[in-house]
């Protein structure tokens, strides 16, 4: 279980780049592949133990999924592989390790918010 | 009125800061002519006594040494330390992972002359998930599975298959008792890391260590010839 330290280099990254922009920040957008290692499901509930007490309480993870892409040597083509299981082409069949995506574990977008002083 | 949210790109890799020491790490190791070499299984899968095996018989020919993690023991290294080989426990704490600031910080801790070193190997924490993300500047990692745990463990966990460069099959002594199928095995490993090496071998009887070992040697030296160059 090591989605926490993931969730915690997110928002660290996150805050970092909030104070450099002195913005507030709603949502962090991450691309997480397939083969990334992290489970989804878990980073989502570290990923609010995270933001607790630090500027991101409260902001939405917003996750894309990315499917494992191989390179198929034979059709000379990029193809997109449903299972992490079987690295072969799903047209011809010929086994594939030529990795194209899927070990993304990338923040793409933060989803931000101007600073404006509270209306009292 | 508050603004309306909007969208800015950032596209920042989120291990970054580990990569970064990792590729430091691995420069590091290279102008110093040193191979490492990584382990990663789960728990149980003999990977101490695999190690304990390899320091032993490797010893008479190179100079090697070890990285141990473990969680909370230092139980490893005690064993591992009969080998006469230099070794360094990390204990990790809750971290089910090495990470390769670890590595470098164990390394300054011991203070090892890397020039000194043909091989350097790191054991990971027992774990076929975590350790998978984290880059620790080796040139080769091993991933093993024992023949006690059956034959699906590539199909159940294919990210750390994916990323390690070789399979070891442990225990083959207890192929039979257990009713380990080897082509199953081998099958299942080509399923997700299509043309992974994979050695079937036994640290206690030593069938099967000539070959890794054969091998091993003859990645080092691909390894000190391209860093010469």
């Amino acid at each position: 279980m090591h989605e926490l330290s993931i969730a915690m280099s997110i928002v660290e990254l996150a805050e970092e780049e909030a104070e450099r922009r002195g913005v507030q920040i709603i949502a962090v957008h991450l691309k997480l592949g397939a083969l990334s290692g992290v489970v989804k499901e878990a980073l989502f509930s570290c990923y609010e133990m995270a933001c607790e007490n630090t500027p991101l309480q409260g902001s939405r993870l917003q996750v894309e999924d990315v499917p494992v892409v191989i390179f198929c040597l034979n059709c000379r083509a990029e193809r997109s592989l449903s299972s992490a299981q079987l690295f072969s082409c799903p047209e011809c069949a010929t086994p594939c390790s030529e990795i194209i995506r899927g070990k993304e574990l990338e923040v793409v977008a933060l989803e931000i918010q101007e600073c404006v002083p509270n209306p009292v | 009125m508050r603004p309306e949210p909007r969208l800015i790109e950032v596209r920042r890799n989120v291990l970054k800061q580990n990569d970064i020491v990792a590729r430091k790490l691995r420069d590091r190791f290279r102008a110093a002519g040193v191979f490492v070499v990584s382990l990663v299984s789960s728990p149980g899968s003999g990977k101490t006594a695999f190690l304990e095996k390899t320091l032993t018989l490797l010893r008479s020919n190179y100079r090697v040494a070890a990285l141990v993690g473990d969680l909370a023991t230092e139980n490893d290294a005690v064993r591992l330390a009969r080998s006469q080989a230099p070794v360094k426990q990390i204990t990790t704490g809750t971290l089910c992972h090495l990470e390769a600031a670890m590595v470098e910080r164990a390394l300054e801790e011991e203070e090892w002359d890397l020039n000194q070193l043909d091989f350097l190997f790191i054991e990971n924490v027992g774990n076929l998930v975590c350790p998978s993300s984290y880059d620790l500047g080796e040139d080769l990692r091993l991933v093993l599975i024992s023949v006690t745990e059956g034959e699906d463990k590539p199909l159940k966990y294919p990210t750390i298959f994916n990323s390690a460069d070789v399979a070891v099959v442990t225990k083959v002594d207890l192929a039979e008792a257990v009713e380990f199928t080897w082509e199953t095995a081998y099958n299942n490993i080509q399923s997700v890391r299509p043309g992974m090496p994979v050695f079937g071998l036994s640290a206690k009887t030593g069938q099967g260590m000539e070959d890794y070992f054969k091998f091993i040697a003859a990645r080092a030296l691909q390894f000190r010839q391209a860093a010469t160059f």
